[in-house]
């Protein structure tokens, strides 16, 4: 692992007896842009909790550069790691760029008090994202579409090395999901590591470096699109026959049902 | 533009109130001998007014008032909800009874800080049992009844003290706190009460940047940076030192603290940490006003400011509370 990386080795977790994940492992370095698969309560978003040190896993352990996550103070956390979580709804209708500056919240600023490098930050991250038109709009008069990029924005607006996402794209029509993923592309492009949990195992193709599959709370198997997007991998994790065809270097994936 | 204006133009207003208070009240009072009375000239009878009723009791108004409107601010801010507020969620209630109990037993009277202790026991009860369920429920409409439970459970206590009242003087010192009220405060009241207050504003202050963050959840706010257990127990301290200070004052005041943050949000662009001062200044204004009201009217006995401010604050509740119903 590389002094940015992220590692998670054997982590279990369970709420109440009830196991989230099972000896679970990923790790995500720098330049490259993971994608987690795996059905509804596979243990993804724990997973993704468990890496960034948000809960500590009963037992294995989870390192972010090298220290355990659960031991990094919030703020050195974030400075290392952006998450975006699912839930994208914010609870009062503030501004666009004051939701991008809290990407900043860990270099000790606010939406009313920014330095020189925030407020740079703030902007290159909106231009990224396409935000500067819409800078001043409250956020409850933006579309699911708008909203998941302002979200992207605030992500990379930390210029943590890595991001964790999950789900950035649930809910989002094909324009606005391949946008995002551009997005998440170009961060990967220019140096971060994104690890982002989908469902559209296209979409997952399409982008990925490398596939993590995920099942019952275990991480089944791991590798690029070409070795583990095949009929053989869908069935054991999903439970769903699949066709899988390769034409001009892209992948399709047909689900029979 | 307006935004920068908003701090001037509440200071300023708060002035005027309260140089009005000096002015109206039953005894008429001419702004020149007010004004001499409060420049500590005049005659002795303008200065005993000025100094030991009027201007004591407008401060009280102001300082409850500013501790409520920052309370309700920052829990709102915590709870990502506008209805959060000491008095809906049963935090004044609880301060309140505490109070009563520290007066009933005579507590208050032996020693010196016992009452507004008390309040502020009862109301860091109240904000600490809110803030462990806030994270064990999704819905805040189970949190606003856990606030009733506390509230109605600070009531039938209330009631059942009031029934073994031993005279009718205690039982209408124990009115008065369930009703909120100001009247023949003085300046020692105020220094029992104000230092807490300022503590518990100070530590809210100091949170808001946490409040801003949390406006994205929980789940994301720690993800930017916050340590969201040590700002839930910044806002809980501060919360309930303010408005066990404000109830030690003043009583249990309702709703205030939902209509003045409601009231300035709009010209702070919704920022929750930028909210925080304009609505304690502008809470403190209606307070202040709302006791103007109060001791203007005409009548024999004189209405009580907490009942003043929940006939304008429920209704300002309801229709938040309605408005919030209809989907986007």
């Amino acid at each position: 692992m590389t002094a940015q990386g992220l590692e998670v080795s054997k982590a279990s977790l369970a709420v109440k007896r009830a196991p989230l994940i099972e000896g679970a492992s990923l790790s995500l370095e720098p330049g490259e842009l993971v994608v987690l698969l795996g059905p509804n309560g596979a243990g993804k978003s724990s997973l993704l909790r468990v890496a960034l040190g948000l809960v500590r896993p009963d037992s294995g352990e989870a390192l972010i550069g090298g220290q355990p996550a659960e031991s990094l103070s919030s703020r050195d956390r974030a400075r290392a790691v952006t998450y975006l979580p699912q839930v994208r709804d914010l609870a009062w209708p503030i501004r666009v760029r004051d939701v991008v500056a809290l990407g900043r919240f860990a270099y000790g600023a606010a939406p009313e008090r920014l330095g020189q490098t925030d407020a740079e930050a703030i902007v290159q991250a909106m231009a990224a994202c396409d935000l500067i038109e819409l800078a001043d709009r409250a956020t409850d008069t933006l579309s699911g579409g708008e909203l998941a990029r302002v979200h992207i924005a605030r992500a990379l607006a930390s210029q943590a090395p890595l991001m964790l996402a999950d789900e950035p794209v649930a809910s989002l029509d094909p324009r606005h999901q391949h946008s995002v993923m551009r997005l998440i592309r170009g961060f990967v492009d220019r140096g971060g590591g994104a690890l982002v949990v989908l469902h559209d195992l296209d979409l997952a193709a399409l982008h990925a470096d490398r596939l993590v599959w995920m099942a019952d709370g275990r991480t089944v198997t791991s590798g690029t699109v070409a070795d583990t997007m095949t009929p053989h991998w869908i069935t054991a994790i999903y439970g769903v026959r699949a066709t899988v065809t390769e034409r001009d270097g892209v992948t399709r994936v047909l689900v029979n049902g | 533009m307006i935004d920068r204006l908003l701090l001037p133009m509440l200071v300023l207003a708060i002035l005027a109130a309260l140089y009005a208070a000096c002015l109206l009240g039953s005894v008429p009072l001419p702004p020149a001998r007010m004004t001499a009375a409060l420049l500590g000239q005049g005659e002795p009878g303008d200065l005993l007014v000025v100094w030991q009723v009027r201007l004591p009791r407008a401060l009280a108004a102001l300082a409850a008032g500013v501790a409520l409107g920052i309370s309700g601010a920052a829990l709102q801010g915590l709870l990502r909800n506008p209805l959060a507020e000491p008095g809906v969620l049963g935090v004044s209630a609880m301060s309140a009874l505490f109070a009563t109990v520290a007066l009933f037993y005579g507590l208050a009277a032996t020693i010196p800080f016992a009452l507004p202790l008390a309040a502020i026991a009862g109301a860091l009860t109240a904000t600490t049992i809110i803030a462990w369920a806030a994270p064990r429920t999704s819905s805040v409409v189970t949190l606003i009844l856990v606030g009733v439970g506390i509230s109605s459970f600070s009531g039938a206590v209330m009631s059942l003290l009031m029934n073994l009242a031993p005279n009718p003087f205690t039982l209408s010192d124990m009115v008065t706190w369930m009703m909120g009220s100001v009247a023949n405060r003085s300046f020692n009241d105020l220094a029992l009460c104000t230092p807490f207050i300022l503590t518990g504003a100070a530590l809210l202050i100091a949170a808001r940047r946490g409040l801003a963050a949390l406006s994205l959840g929980e789940e994301a706010a720690a993800g930017v940076g916050l340590n969201v257990p040590r700002q839930r127990l910044l806002v809980v301290l501060g919360a309930g030192l303010a408005t066990g200070g404000a109830v030690a004052l003043a009583g249990a005041i309702g709703f205030v603290g939902i209509v003045a943050p409601h009231l300035v949000r709009p010209w702070v662009r919704h920022d929750p940490a930028r909210v925080l001062i304009p609505s304690a200044l502008l809470s403190g204004l209606i307070l202040i006003l709302a006791d103007i009201t109060v001791r203007v009217m005409p009548g024999d006995t004189e209405l009580k400011l907490g009942v003043v401010a929940a006939l304008i604050g429920a209704p300002v509740f309801v229709t938040i509370a309605l408005r919030r119903g209809t989907p986007r």
